[in-house]
């Protein structure tokens, strides 16, 4: 054997990369032959859509998952007895017709749509209801872990073998059409509640059939059921296809779907995790949209073509006070950090359009809201007149953690919001001390499960119209994150969550919202409002607050 | 010859042996052990406790190691972190789009490299030579993912002849088979796809083949220079051989040893600069996989990957010591 180069091999292989430029012009007419679609529900548009998602989704089954990668597939894939009013946060019927409630808020009759089917051909009916809040109910081992039942977990408080917290009690199937679950102890989100993905109806038989309920591992690294990894079955718009974990999932539309189909046929949900290149991606026309559009993107694309979507904001961003440490539990200096914060100026630097100013820890449209409270309006001489009751007239230093390498609904430039307020709190005099943390897997755990912290970014994003999913999750018990305990304020949350009548839980939320912002556990400080980018042929996208958005209410131009 | 490969392959043994207690260590020296590893430093002692229970991490170090070997020899490597999958599973899905990738970053290095260093040599000191030179200086401290950056920017958003990310347009129905997607496309002769996949690879390709490039050109440059001098060269000219002839049996077959060396060394070295190259062009292959991995400190998945880049570098040297042999039948002998 023996090695040759002849002149034309090496003038062709000199020009290789100059042969593969001037053929890629091919690709680009190629790739838009290969993308207008066989759809049957409307030929003039493409109806093969393309989403970045940024990760992969945690679980299929919806039951295991909390996180918004996976809700944005569930969402698609399932429906619960209770849905979402299009455009806001309030509960309405879905899968149920109606309800009623008992008196004692202890018993609810759901009347149930009919004939709807699963994706798998069998019935939606009152027994599949019953099965699936019964299989909730007798989660065991691993299944009760946080990491995988969290939802279940943290609103429904216990199990079958664990009943004594539980809230859930037993349902019935009264006819075919008609279910009643009965509550052990009165729960006044339930309604609210039963809107999460988490809680969405899933098709027993292939629950059964795919062992939904094997989930082995450990709760620290819980490997999930075949059916959580690959066959989840719902009543919902589209079904599921296949999965390629880090590429690609594929959704395609249920031919025997019981509401608006819309125009879509297929869905492919990219996985891109930089969220440089999911701009591009669109900037490409490689992708129709993708989510948490970074604010100094939007006008850009605006200028370009693109469609910029913006949810009405849910969210909150605080800056929170751990009272730990030894300044920070004097109540004038929390109130000075209070006084020391230009709000607005924050919001006009460094968050996204669209955004509201933040006086209490629920945005507006929760129930509880109130501008009867504390509203620290800037006010940087009275910061300085507090720190000098305090005892600290020439201010002091404090740790400053926040988050990097992520960014949240409530928060896309965590580094900007600190640069922000670190420069602000400095001109009254307090100190910090840059203390940046990676988001995962050091942030959260530094914040929430250790006192090693000072003042700290973080926030939420509601996940259903409930004011305790806001001031509860915030307030409710002691926590490492903000180091006080407050007796008094956790029963009142406490009560308040338990009183069944929407009507009589109203001024209960209000007085808390008062109380907490005369205690100041915490700076509130905006409702940022999280921005979808879209293709020029997304004509409108169902955006929404608590991100229910189903992808069959889609409108396509081409 | 096969005498030669059993050599090789027998001294594969201990060097895993070795590497796999190097590994076992490892993970066990972790900063406060693997349980923390896995839960963070902020592990509560029941979680730490329940973690040592459940993965052995309690019991005698040797029977953690044989446990631990007897495993990794039955295929199990344990469980991603991250994704809560097998990592033998996470490599074979994603495994298909790193040697892909590799192929064309060789491809293009090799098919451009040998070529260019022999035209240097060929013209010495002229300015055919300095460009070369200047090229393969170039290639060489251009960081990966600044190139790729670069090229992204140029040639997929300024100018899109080329795809910005990943390995295919979601949007072409392409079925797979083999999971190399260039290949799926030909068996099924769904040739858009191909071709489509085809596309995707060129300027993650370029960029991971920059280094390998500059550098096949240097060496093909010396070791030409070197032979061309070399007595049986002079001898073959005085006897009035023609050039092609020179050129094609005594120079190049000669010249190739040490390059084909540098090829193996260089194709082990085209992995781990796949981290940044994948992540550029979000490109789902291993080298993504694996920085989230050490982002995470996701252990199972580097233990794995480490073993893995261990016997893919016996077996490239493996295949350029048996390339030595055809090309120097000396080697044979030995």
């Amino acid at each position: 054997m023996s090695l040759k180069f002849s002149k034309g091999a090496l003038s062709s292989a000199a020009m290789l990369a100059v042969g593969a430029l001037v053929l890629s012009g091919c690709v680009q007419s190629q790739r838009d032959n290969t993308s207008s679609s066989s759809g049957s529900a409307d030929s003039s548009v493409n109806s093969t859509f393309v989403f970045a998602a940024s990760s992969d989704p945690k679980s299929l089954d919806p039951a295991y998952a909390s996180d918004g990668e996976s809700f944005r597939i569930s969402r698609q894939i399932f429906e619960g007895l209770v849905g979402v009013k299009q455009g806001s946060a309030d509960p309405e019927p879905l899968l149920a017709e109606s309800w009623t409630a008992s008196e004692d808020g202890m018993t609810y009759d759901f009347k149930l749509k009919t004939g709807v089917k699963f994706q798998d051909g069998t019935e939606f009916n009152a027994e599949a209801v019953c099965f699936n809040f019964d299989r909730w109910y007798n989660f065991k081992g691993l299944q009760q872990a946080e990491s995988v039942g969290y939802y279940y977990a943290s609103l429904f408080k216990g199990y079958a073998d664990k009943p004594a917290n539980a809230v859930y009690k037993s349902c019935e199937a009264t006819s075919d059409s008609e279910a009643k679950v009965t509550l052990a102890k009165p729960f006044a989100g339930f309604i609210a509640a039963l809107s999460l993905p988490a809680f969405a109806m899933q098709s027993p038989k292939a629950l059964e059939e795919f062992k939904a309920d094997e989930v082995t591992g450990t709760a620290e690294s819980p490997v999930l059921s075949e059916y959580a990894k690959g066959h989840p079955v719902g009543t919902g718009p589209f079904k599921f296809d296949s999965w390629s974990p880090g590429q690609e999932i594929n959704l395609s539309a249920n031919p025997d779907y019981w509401g608006e189909k819309g125009q879509i046929e297929k869905i492919i949900f990219r996985v891109i995790d930089e969220p440089t290149a999911r701009r591009q991606a669109l900037e490409a026309g490689t992708i129709d949209g993708y989510d948490l559009v970074s604010p100094s993107d939007t006008q850009s694309l605006k200028d370009a073509g693109f469609n910029i979507v913006a949810r009405e904001p849910f969210t909150i961003l605080y800056l929170g006070i751990n009272q730990t440490v030894k300044e920070l539990k004097d109540l004038k200096v929390r109130q000075a950090i209070a006084y020391a914060i230009d709000k607005d100026a924050l919001i006009k630097q460094t968050l996204p359009e669209g955004t509201k100013k933040a006086i209490e820890f629920i945005p507006e449209v929760v129930n509880g809201y109130t501008e009867d409270v504390e509203k620290y309006d800037y006010d940087p001489e009275k910061a300085k007149q507090l720190l000098a009751e305090a005892g600290y007239p020439d201010g002091f230093t404090v740790k400053f953690n926040y988050p990097t390498g992520v960014s949240r609904p409530y928060m896309p430039t965590p580094e900007q919001v600190f640069t922000n307020i670190s420069a602000q709190l400095e001109e009254v005099g307090i100190k910090v001390s840059a203390q940046p943390n990676k988001w995962s897997p050091d942030y959260l755990d530094r914040i929430q499960s250790s006192e090693d912290h000072g003042i700290h970014l973080l926030g939420w994003t509601g996940d259903y119209n409930d004011t305790d999913n806001f001031v509860g999750v915030f307030f409710g018990r002691e926590k490492p994150e903000f180091g006080f305990k407050d007796a008094d304020l956790f029963e009142k949350l406490d009560e308040a969550r338990e009183e069944p009548k929407l009507e009589a839980q109203t001024p209960l939320y209000e007085a808390i919202n008062k109380q907490v912002s005369e205690l100041v556990p915490a700076v509130p400080l905006a409702h940022p409002a999280p921005s979808l980018a879209f293709a020029e042929r997304v004509e409108s996208y169902p955006s929404s607050p608590v991100n229910d958005e189903s992808f069959n209410l889609i409108k396509l131009t081409k | 010859m096969l005498k030669v490969i059993g050599k090789r392959i027998a001294l594969l043994i201990p060097t895993l042996v070795g590497l796999s207690i190097l590994l076992f260590l490892w993970v066990r020296s972790l900063p406060g052990g693997p349980a923390t590893a896995l839960l963070g430093d902020k592990a509560t002692p029941d979680a730490v406790a329940r973690i040592n229970e459940a993965y052995g991490f309690n019991k005698p170090l040797i029977e953690q190691y044989f446990t631990y070997i007897g495993k990794m020899l039955s295929g199990d490597f344990g469980t991603s972190l991250q994704t809560n999958r097998p990592v033998l599973e996470e490599f074979a899905t994603r495994f298909p789009a790193t040697l892909e990738l590799t192929v064309v970053a060789l491809i293009f290095a090799i098919g451009i490299g040998i070529p260019l260093g022999y035209w240097a040599a060929t013209h010495v000191n002229k300015w055919q030579d300095n460009f070369s030179v200047f090229l393969s200086l170039f290639g060489v401290v251009i960081p990966v993912f600044f190139l790729a950056f670069i090229l992204k920017w140029i040639f997929a958003i300024k100018i899109p002849l080329f795809p910005t990310d990943g390995r295919q347009n979601p949007r072409i129905d392409a079925t797979h088979v083999t999971d190399f997607y260039v290949l799926d496309g030909i068996l099924t002769a769904e040739w858009d796809a191909a071709w489509d996949a085809i596309m995707h690879l060129i300027l993650p390709g370029i960029a991971l083949g920059t280094i390998p490039l500059a550098i096949i050109v240097r060496i093909t440059r010396a070791s030409v220079l070197e032979v061309q001098n070399a007595d049986f060269v002079r001898t073959a000219k005085a006897k009035g051989l023609t050039p092609g002839l020179i050129r094609n049996r005594f120079v190049l077959r000669n010249a190739m040893l040490p390059v084909s060396t540098t090829i193996g060394l260089q194709t082990g070295l085209l992995i781990s600069g796949a981290v940044l190259t994948e992540t550029v062009f979000a490109f789902n292959g291993i080298g993504r996989f694996l920085r989230d991995a050490i982002f995470n400190l996701d252990y199972p998945v580097l233990q794995g990957f480490i073993i893995f880049i261990a016997i893919l570098y016996s077996m490239i040297n493996l295949l350029v010591d048996i390339s030595y042999g055809f090309i120097d039948p000396r080697v044979r002998v030995q």
